[in-house]
């Protein structure tokens, strides 16, 4: 019961995302709900519209619907939201080190026009260690094996102290230690009362490592617990081509 | 003590024209470096174009007003400067409200404000043909024309630049990075930004009178993609950006005068280039060692 009465870290309701200029949607409708304490996977087909789906829950993309964090907007819980987006997203060449990027998850906390302490740096290098990287911590980001590279992200969601993590395929050209390390440190985060929302694409494992699965395919095709969201049927349903 | 009072004496003008070409080759270097690493090079290019029209406007306007036969510096540097705002705000608008990439409004913005410019002057021309030779200086630059007043003004705006830069450094950056990320924590994101394109106005219009509207465009870019070849961190590369733009103006200043009497804004581009050549060679010949 106390579960329920906590405040969702996130609530959907009714969100639809339209390509630019076009009228058919890339989402349609989505409701749903996200407890705290929880892991969620969203499961769908390539094309399905799974990071459409989170950049419009971020405002990073126009959408319809409203999207409400805790008790209120997007803006007056930036800092408790960690989003970590897509490898492919980034540019590797940047001149960045793996100790610079976990920096910047204290951004906020250190102030606009504020230099980066001694102490800041020593906090960001405890976030690296938690993530297995206090070695390559003055390692230029995109000479990271891609697990490592992920994993520097997960730092810099750490250091930014979420409440709320969203993970674009965090598995997605990841070894199978870095797989394991970060399912762990997701249990870990969960045991601690922080709230999950993780794209995945490997349906096989995915009712060991979630509490609720959304399986999207522009729309909800289903959603609950892993064994009922991902009966046959639902499967059949989400990854069959849609009809025009 | 005496090689100093022989600069200050024998070699007055000589000496002015190192330390304020040094300096705009200084700021030009550190601001370039954030235009590179946002992939936005091109940008500098539709803004520096877009200070032509202004140039003409501010010609006009102190004409009007009776000051200094038209060539009142202020009011020039003004004007170039809001029509470089205005050039940078229309590619904005056009990336925004159009399916055209940035790289195409960029390429219709600039020619526009180009031709407008060119427009102007040769309708100032027409009507005042005795002053127009002052303005051609914006083109093509005029490094001998320096005086104390624009070192000092070059001073104090490279002073600003640095200050500027330091301050923000982590925020300019993390723009250049990660632009989603800095919205999303809510890091000003917006004021970042206008506070870049204000720098680099500031260094273009500042830089424009001396070594020209299209070479300043190299000083931004070349000095920072030279540095970039030396170092993964982006303070060094901001540093060295700053050094190797000072670096080009200085010795581009010295081979100008020292061999024929060359253009200088060309000999600064080309001693800047040259630099950025020496370093990719070193950079390939280390490359295929490691």
């Amino acid at each position: 019961m106390s579960m329920d009465n906590t405040i969702a870290p996130l609530s959907v309701k009714d969100l639809s995302c339209r390509y630019t200029r076009q009228n058919n949607y890339a989402l349609r409708d989505i409701s749903f709900t996200a407890k705290a304490g929880t892991i969620t996977g969203v499961l769908g087909p390539n094309g399905a519209g799974k990071s459409t789906f989170l950049k419009s829950i971020l405002d990073l993309l126009p959408h319809e619907g409203s999207v409400k964090f805790f008790d209120g907007t997007l803006a007056k819980n930036r800092q408790k939201i960690a989003y970590i987006p897509q490898r492919s997203s980034v540019d590797w060449d940047f001149p960045v080190s793996a100790l610079d990027v976990c920096l910047m998850g204290l951004y906020p906390r250190i102030g606009w026009l504020r230099r980066i302490s001694k102490a800041h740096k020593e906090e960001a290098m405890h976030y690296l260690e938690q993530v297995k990287l206090q070695d390559f911590a003055h390692r230029q980001i995109g000479a990271l094996s891609g697990g490592q590279q992920q994993r520097v992200f997960m730092a810099r969601a750490l250091a930014q102290q979420a409440e709320l993590f969203l993970l674009d395929e965090p598995m997605a050209g990841v070894d199978q230690k870095t797989q394991t390390l970060l399912f762990d440190l997701f249990s870990d985060l969960k045991q601690k009362g922080k709230t999950m929302l993780i794209i995945h694409h490997n349906l096989q494992a995915a009712s060991a490592h979630f509490d609720h699965i959304l399986l999207l395919n522009q729309t909800l095709v289903a959603q609950g617990a892993p064994e009922q969201a991902l009966s046959e049927d639902a499967i059949n349903r989400a990854y069959s081509p849609i009809e025009a | 003590m005496d090689i100093i009072s022989s600069l200050l004496t024998e070699h007055y003008n000589a000496t002015i024209v190192f330390f304020a070409t040094a300096l705009l080759g200084l700021s030009a270097g550190l601001i370039g470096c954030f235009l590179v690493l946002r992939k936005q090079a091109l940008i500098s290019d539709a803004v520096t174009h877009a200070t032509l029209p202004g140039i003409g406007i501010g010609f006009l306007l102190s004409l009007h007003f009776g000051l200094n036969d038209g060539k009142y510096l202020p009011l020039l540097l003004l004007c170039s400067a809001i029509t470089a705002y205005l050039g940078a705000a229309a590619v904005q608008f056009i990336t925004n409200k159009t399916r055209l990439s940035p790289d195409t409004a960029i390429a219709s913005v600039m020619s526009f404000f180009y031709g407008l410019g060119l427009l102007l002057l040769s309708i100032i021309q027409n009507i005042d043909a005795g002053n127009k030779a002052g303005l051609n200086s914006f083109l093509l630059g005029q490094v001998s024309g320096l005086r104390i007043d624009n070192l000092i003004l070059l001073g104090a705006v490279s002073l600003f630049v640095v200050c500027a830069v330091v301050m923000n450094f982590k925020n300019l950056r993390l723009l250049c990075f990660d632009k989603n990320y800095a919205n999303l924590l809510g890091l000003k994101v917006k004021t970042t930004e206008n506070i870049l394109l204000f720098l680099m106005i500031l260094v273009i219009c500042t830089g424009l009178k001396t070594v020209g509207l299209i070479m300043i465009i190299a000083l931004l870019i070349i000095p920072a993609i030279t540095a970039r070849l030396w170092t993964e961190r982006s303070e060094l590369m901001a540093a060295l950006a700053a050094f190797f733009g000072a670096l080009s103006c200085i010795g581009g200043v010295y081979l100008s005068s020292a061999l024929y009497d060359l253009p200088t804004g060309s000999t600064i581009v080309l001693f800047a280039f040259a630099l950025f050549a020496v370093s990719l060679v070193i950079r390939i010949i280390r490359g295929a060692d490691a």
